[in-house]
């Protein structure tokens, strides 16, 4: 049953991307083929690891509420951004290198997320509220510190960086999509490998425990990993919150299952069927009139809410 | 046979379990007592190395329970703890194969399915195998978390007041299955001093972290002793062969 509905889902992952690749080609093939499998490839990378890793950090937190975005990336985004407009300014930001820059980004914002992570499960807690409070706090300090920074821009710095700022699957750097795509996979396959020793957090810290699993040192490790995945995802496109939710409550209506080895394949081609679509509808659609980002944001938003308000209720 | 030495834990300033010395016989049920805040939970986590203590000792199967690696911990003893973490969509079989992890790591063999057979068989639960957890009654809950504990095949099983918000129909049934488990050693913390009284072999009495009285059931177990440990009169006595507790 869970075998069908995942070969279901990546069937549909085929063929929207089928659909985006080959759908209204005209003119240069090769080189517009080659534009859209990058585009293509990125969506695939950050859906899947939006969707993963959110069902390993609701596993952990023994939350179907959270999303680890929820604990202040974007505004680390932003502030990361703010300081290297500030100390860069325009022309330097904008020929930093690619590469370079990206791998500064995923690695503070890995270290950033694996000590926030360790700090706040360290110390009590699997406390839905604890950590949201925290996550609030943490980002309104960053983005007031920003917002300060920003004042003292230039106009000409202050639109390069407003254009960093917003997630955005159009302009991808080709240099980066091997290097994140790696990163990834990689990541994904330690998810798959995890997925068994996650079945058994999930009955929580002691009754793991007692059943064998190394809770602690097993829970750090798959906050590494959800840390990593977010990273590479924000610093590949920018701040996405709200998408691994969407992708990991689809999962789990989709599948009713509880077990991970279904259910991190399923989120993970959910998330990148979501960004293939939203991206197809977009750009051949609605021509470009809008940001699948904000789409997304949106609708995760909201799904967010309802699931709080069902829950209180 | 569990021997605790000089098991000693504070929480916040203030001692929890104060200097316990005990030896534990294996085989039957050995039911912990005493009123609430006495200890009797920490002491079994401490027992079950899930608290470390502040100094002493537990040994068990060879060794002090505390330096043993996780995996091997798990194949001494198992444990049901107060609160049930809820899981989704989980059935009762899944529930109950959770416990053979220790022994497959995930990958169960033929002699784990025969065991988790077993288990469902034994607790009756072969009409329930494949309802999800979270749709069952109190009591058939508490079955099948049984049922998992048992399917982990360790010598020693730890109960954490497993009777707690079950009717006197559960209450039975439960403490019937875990008289049948003739190869296990059971420890349990019990508030029903009447189910203590009349299927516990053994008994420890905690009041105020430290231990009030231990020993067979029969042996140490008075109205007087009761009455001081629940600082109430209370009364040991038999109505139509069973032993009961009550005020007086």
């Amino acid at each position: 049953m869970a075998k069908r509905r995942l070969t279901y889902l990546a069937l549909i992952l085929i063929g929207v991307s089928a659909f985006f690749l080959f759908w209204n080609l005209r003119g240069p093939v090769g080189f517009i083929l080659n534009l859209r499998a990058e585009k293509l490839a990125t969506l695939i990378f950050v859906g899947a690891a939006s969707g993963a890793a959110t069902i390993v950090f609701q596993t952990v937190a023994s939350n179907r509420l959270l999303t680890p975005g929820i604990v202040g990336f974007d505004a680390l985004f932003i502030f990361i951004q703010t300081m290297a407009v500030m100390a860069l300014g325009s022309a330097g930001f904008a020929t930093l290198p690619a590469l370079p820059k990206f791998l500064t980004e995923t690695a503070v914002l890995t270290l950033f997320a694996t000590a926030l992570f360790g700090i706040l499960f360290r110390t009590g807690a699997r406390d839905v509220v604890r950590m949201i409070l925290t996550g609030v706090i943490l980002g309104t300090l960053l983005r007031a510190l920003a917002g300060f920074a920003q004042r003292l821009l230039a106009p000409s710095e202050f639109a390069v960086l407003q254009q960093s700022l917003v997630a955005s699957f159009n302009v991808i750097d080709d240099e980066l999509i091997a290097p994140a795509g790696i990163a990834l996979c990689v990541a994904l396959a330690v998810c798959l490998w995890m997925a068994r020793g996650l079945d058994v957090a999930s009955l929580g810290r002691d009754k793991a425990r007692t059943l064998g699993l190394h809770y602690d040192r097993f829970v750090f490790l798959a906050l590494i990993v959800v840390s990593v995945m977010v990273s590479v995802s924000t610093a590949l496109v920018g701040p996405v919150i709200f998408l691994g939710l969407l992708a990991a409550s689809l999962a789990h209506a989709a599948l009713k299952d509880h077990r991970h080895l279904v259910l991190i394949p399923a989120a993970a081609l959910i998330g990148a069927t979501i960004l293939v679509t939203g991206q197809t509808a977009f750009e051949r659609v609605f021509g470009l009139q809008s940001s699948l980002a904000i789409v997304v944001e949106f609708a995760g938003g909201l799904l967010f809410l309802a699931l709080v308000l069902r829950r209180s209720s | 046979m569990i021997t605790v030495s000089n098991l000693t834990l504070r929480r916040g300033g203030s001692t929890v379990l104060d200097q316990i010395d005990l030896q534990i016989p294996d085989k039957g049920i050995v039911a912990i007592i005493g009123p609430n805040g006495a200890g009797k939970s920490t002491l079994l986590h401490s027992l079950a190395g899930l608290q470390k203590p502040d100094s002493g000792t537990v040994e068990i199967g060879g060794g002090d329970i505390h330096n043993m690696k996780e995996q091997d911990r798990a194949k001494v003893l198992s444990f049901l703890t107060q609160s049930q973490g809820a899981v989704p969509r989980l059935s009762v079989r899944d529930l109950i194969s959770f416990g053979r992890w220790p022994h497959h790591r995930g990958r169960p063999t033929a002699e784990d399915r025969a065991i988790i057979d077993d288990a469902i068989d034994r607790f009756d639960l072969n009409a329930l195998e494949s309802r999800e957890v979270e749709s069952l009654s109190g009591g058939q809950k508490q079955r099948a978390y049984i049922a998992m504990a048992y399917a982990q095949s360790t010598p020693w099983m730890f109960l954490d007041e497993p009777l707690a918000a079950l009717d006197p129909k559960y209450t039975r049934d439960i403490m019937d299955r875990l008289r049948g488990l003739k190869d296990r050693s059971i420890l349990i913390v019990l508030h029903d001093l009447s189910v203590a009284a009349n299927h516990a072999d053994w008994v420890i009495g905690l009041k105020g972290g430290s231990v009030h009285c231990a020993g067979a059931w029969d042996e140490v177990i008075t109205s007087e002793t009761l009455s001081d440990l629940y600082e109430v009169r209370l009364r040991l006595t038999e109505v139509e062969n069973q032993k009961t507790v009550i005020w007086g």
